[in-house]
């Protein structure tokens, strides 16, 4: 069984019924111990970093997250999800995270252009994954492949190891993370058509 | 590098897509889950559904209906037209939107624009703004209800505002435009375009393929919004990329 954690923040539905679509029955929940009995976790979010991380903190959820990581249960951050991961972020000013990948999540810069355009921030619409390490959750997902985006700031891992993919918009960015059994995603998958869906679909039989 | 994107709208009032010029003479343009389906085979990159119905009832339909579609269509949904609470931005996005967009109420109260940006974040908070051109001179005033009241408010001013109160997009319309066919107004959308950083959708206009890519182009918006070339099947999303891309504007295909 597959726990979406529900702490108050965004569109929890589209990915439960992204799972469902794909074969996987999930379930929403705001019960820190659904979380701890589930077989996969999956941590989505949309919203500010600092709310994000004090709804996780007041629903009981840190140290459920930490565990279940630890011991290695399949575990897929989503937008938010993949931020909260790091050890801080400046959205805000300074903000601590769950701190389980090092590393920052900081702003795009200011001023960005490409080819006489300015590029807005959000960074809003469907870009390509360029792939760096191989992972059973992007199985059957091809370099280049388009997913949606939708974020102000990006995250900045401290070991290049975890890299799974970087796309492009002004600078070269890490658009996902994985780490054995964590994967995260600064897209959406479960708005990114087909190609989201099949992740999902990886990561429902990853094991 | 991001693709530009293309966004059909569908106005939908009592559960039903239909399509007007300047909000007269309303077609019946079918199912709005049906027609979400086939943008979606079509490659189209995000829906946008505006509800045209004032009433609190209409409200419950449409939810009803971005409920149906989440189901079914796994990509970035926008509803607007009638969003004046923090209550109707959670319903919608609990029913399975992504983001919402604010016209009417962003220019009573535009606190409530914070607040929803504060609240559930920029990337959901579109403010819809709908312009029309001051006679005479290169200027466009924002209008409300459905383009029926001018505000007095400057568009372009008013769009930089809204970015500052934490807008994460533009949703433009030129009321003169709309329903026309005529293209899109391209002085208004550039003069928006380069007053924000936000990304900028382009709407009210389309008749061609050709103002598509003068939307992206001349305009240089992020998104361009088109109603009736799609749902009377002029065109479809597909061929509308293909041109696109053909004449090298980066499109997803």
């Amino acid at each position: 069984m597959i726990a979406i954690i529900d702490y108050g923040m965004g569109n929890l539905r589209s990915v439960q019924k992204g799972f469902e679509k794909v074969g996987f029955a999930a379930v929403v929940t705001a019960d820190p111990k659904v979380v701890l009995e589930a077989e996969r976790i999956v941590l989505p979010g949309v919203g500010a970093f600092r709310d994000c991380m004090r709804n996780l903190e007041t629903g009981g959820f840190v140290e459920p997250i930490l565990r279940v990581i630890r011991e290695g249960r399949p575990f897929l951050g989503i937008c938010l999800g993949l931020q909260l991961l790091f050890t801080e972020s400046e959205e805000f000013g300074s903000h601590q995270g769950l701190d389980v990948i090092p590393g920052r999540v900081v702003r795009f810069p200011d001023g960005m252009s490409a080819s006489g355009e300015k590029l807005p921030v959000p960074h809003m619409g469907w870009n390509q994954l360029s792939f760096h390490c191989q992972s059973p959750v992007f199985a059957g997902i091809d370099e280049g492949t388009n997913v949606y985006f939708v974020h102000s700031y990006y995250v900045r891992p401290e070991d290049a190891a975890v890299v799974a993919t970087t796309t492009g918009y002004g600078i070269e960015f890490c658009s996902a993370i994985c780490k054995d059994n964590l994967v995260a995603t600064q897209f959406h998958p479960e708005k990114s058509q087909e190609k989201g869906l099949q992740i999902l679909k990886n990561f429902g039989a990853m094991s | 590098m991001l693709t530009k994107r293309i966004i059909p709208c569908l106005d939908v009032t009592g559960g039903r897509v239909v399509k007007g010029v300047q909000f007269l003479e309303l077609r019946d343009a079918g199912d709005p889950v049906e027609i979400a389906e086939m943008y979606d085979q079509q490659g189209a990159d995000e829906l946008t559904f505006l509800d045209i119905t004032a009433s609190s009832d209409g409200r419950d339909t449409m939810v009803d209906v971005v409920r149906k579609t989440a189901e079914r269509v796994f990509m970035p949904l926008t509803v607007g037209g009638g969003i004046r609470t923090v209550d109707d931005i959670r319903r919608m996005l609990n029913a399975g939107a992504d983001k919402v967009s604010i016209n009417t109420a962003a220019v009573f109260n535009p606190d409530f624009v914070r607040e929803a940006a504060e609240r559930f974040g920029s990337q959901c908070t579109v403010v819809a703004i709908d312009a029309r051109q001051v006679p005479g001179e290169q200027r466009w005033e924002v209008y409300t209800h459905g383009g029926r009241k001018p505000t007095g408010i400057d568009a372009v001013e008013w769009a930089g505002r809204m970015e500052s109160f934490g807008a994460g997009e533009i949703l433009l319309t030129s009321m003169d435009r709309d329903g026309t066919k005529d293209g899109y107004d391209i002085p208004l959308t550039r003069a928006i375009v380069d007053a924000v950083s936000v990304p900028v959708i382009a709407s009210g206009g389309v008749g061609t393929l050709e103002h598509l890519y003068d939307g992206f182009t001349a305009a240089g918006a992020s998104a361009c919004l088109a109603a009736s070339i799609f749902h009377f099947r002029q065109h479809t999303v597909r061929e509308a990329k293909e041109y696109l891309r053909a004449k090298g504007v980066n499109v997803r295909l």
